[in-house]
């Protein structure tokens, strides 16, 4: 088996435009959930997200390019060329031949598809632009980055709702260990902060009117936010032989189904997965130090997830660290987990932990060291990024330094 | 006025349970006629609707919502004092 490092990253998120902004406001525990600024947010009931700011696509596109890329597209290029740039490789020859691009996203164009609903629904038009169906499928952005950088692979998009991203990096992972790909771009994307993105979620009533506080007893529901992350995933001797910087070891994956219930989280589901990822990666669970959890909000997961991982960890459940950086950027459901692995390998390459930020007060059924509301330095090996789905659908990343 | 509530009510709480009108009383639970926390959402969905309503609930704190769930007589209550408060 090859093993499969990480030479790349980029992203767009609420946090900030980059990279080095948006691990800059994770050091700093900085909020990026705010009001809302959507068509009819004052027909919603829920009017905060973690919503990407200072953002004109004018300013990173061309006329022809925005009449084909929904905003979910658009994020996900901007982060996509971040990461690319910064792992220096050049697609072409038998590289490009054999790499491409896995990618998560839950509901893909969605502003393309509320802005056309609204165009025939409620204008009544009965024509709409011929670039609905290409903009708006969940596809769109692999297959721009395959055009765009020459990635002429396996490439596929993956819908796994809130697991998406993770499970994209798996496919990803998995394609370069087994040796079918040299190098492949991974990550996800999300942009549902519209009036029918928002308006759905609402009607599950999970939602917060106020804050994403993951794990405090006070937590009232999960925050939606939008953006994406991209990553490169390289084959360890590949990324080597090119004397490229490493940014950290993507060493472990498992995914599990709960195959129980279409929204309420299953305790064995998300332990057979994290389990599954530290048989994967060969670790023992005491070699785990940090968790970038789910960590959605809601009462049902939190405490679900806590008791998941005080199942796969014992003893040591007590001394590891685990946050949930949602309570920052928000969730960004099919993007989440691919914003998340930032956190993660800032962990792992500078020692800070992002912190869970909201946290008021404890909750007897989340008592374990969730890093509340500072970050914190410290010096960790191997961590674990955490995704559970709705619809029971797990996948676990486990990461190492190198 | 309150009796028509109160029938709706039951009637939206029976069909939610796959039960007769009949077989719903007021001090049933919601655990006692089966109805989950998706079956509750989709019961107070269908109550919005009937009554052309707000219902203040947010499953991640229903103890702590104006709405009190605990039998079919106080999500009855609760509901009549909404539509009186709406006219």
């Amino acid at each position: 088996m090859k093993r499969v490092v990480i030479t790349g990253q980029g992203t767009i998120n609420a946090l900030g435009h980059d990279v080095a902004a948006t691990t800059e406001a994770m050091r700093e525990g900085r909020c990026g959930i705010g009001d809302l600024d959507i068509r009819d947010v004052d027909r919603l009931s829920i009017k905060i997200g973690g919503q990407v700011k200072g953002y004109t696509p004018e300013d990173h596109f061309n006329r022809q390019q925005i009449a084909l890329f929904d905003r979910f597209t658009q994020f996900t290029m901007l982060a996509a060329k971040e990461a690319i740039a910064q792992s220096g490789l050049t697609f072409d020859g038998e590289l490009a031949v054999k790499s491409g691009v896995v990618l998560g996203t839950s509901g893909g164009g969605m502003n393309t598809l509320d802005e056309n609903y609204r165009s025939v629904y409620e204008d009544g038009k009965n024509r709409v632009h011929p670039f609905v169906v290409p903009k708006l499928m969940n596809n769109a952005a692999a297959s721009h980055v395959s055009m765009e950088y020459n990635l002429m692979g396996p490439s596929f998009t993956v819908a796994t709702a809130c697991a998406s991203s993770n499970h994209a990096m798996g496919q990803a992972f998995q394609l370069i260990r087994s040796g079918l790909a040299p190098a492949m771009v991974t990550g996800g994307s999300e942009s549902m902060l519209c009036f029918g993105g928002v308006k759905a979620w609402e009607g599950l009533r999970v939602m917060s009117k106020d804050a994403c506080r993951p794990f405090s007893a006070n937590r009232n529901g999960m925050v939606q936010g939008e953006g994406a992350a991209v990553f490169v995933f390289e084959e360890y001797e590949h990324a080597k032989a090119r004397g490229a910087q490493i940014l950290a070891e993507v060493n472990g994956f498992a995914m599990s189904s709960d195959a129980s219930d279409i929204v309420m989280p299953s305790r064995h589901g998300a332990a057979r997965a994290i389990s599954g990822a530290l048989r994967d990666a060969g670790l023992s669970p005491n070699q785990v130090g940090y968790i970038n959890a789910h960590g959605t909000g809601t009462a049902a997961n939190d405490k679900t997830e806590c008791a998941a991982v005080a199942d796969v960890f014992g003893a040591h459940a007590d001394r590891l660290m685990i946050s949930s950086t949602k309570s920052m950027h928000g969730h960004l459901i099919g993007g989440t987990g691919a914003v998340e692995l930032l956190a993660c390998i800032m962990a792992l390459r500078d020692g800070v932990i992002a912190p869970t930020i909201g946290y008021e007060e404890p909750d007897p059924e989340c008592t374990l060291d969730v890093v509340p509301n500072e970050a914190r330095e410290a010096d960790v090996d191997v961590v674990l990024s955490n995704a559970f789905a709705f619809g029971g659908l797990n996948a676990v990343l486990a990461l190492r330094r190198v | 006025m309150s009796d028509s509530v109160k029938d709706k009510v039951i009637a939206i709480i029976a069909e939610q349970a796959v039960m007769d009108v009949s077989d719903v009383t007021p001090d049933s639970t919601l655990e006692d006629l089966g109805i989950d926390s998706l079956g509750l959402v989709e019961s107070i969905f269908a109550i919005e609707e009937a009554f052309d309503i707000q219902v203040p609930f947010n499953a991640n704190e229903p103890e702590q919502s104006d709405f009190d769930i605990s039998s079919v007589a106080s999500i009855i209550d609760a509901i009549e004092k909404l539509v009186a408060e709406k006219a």
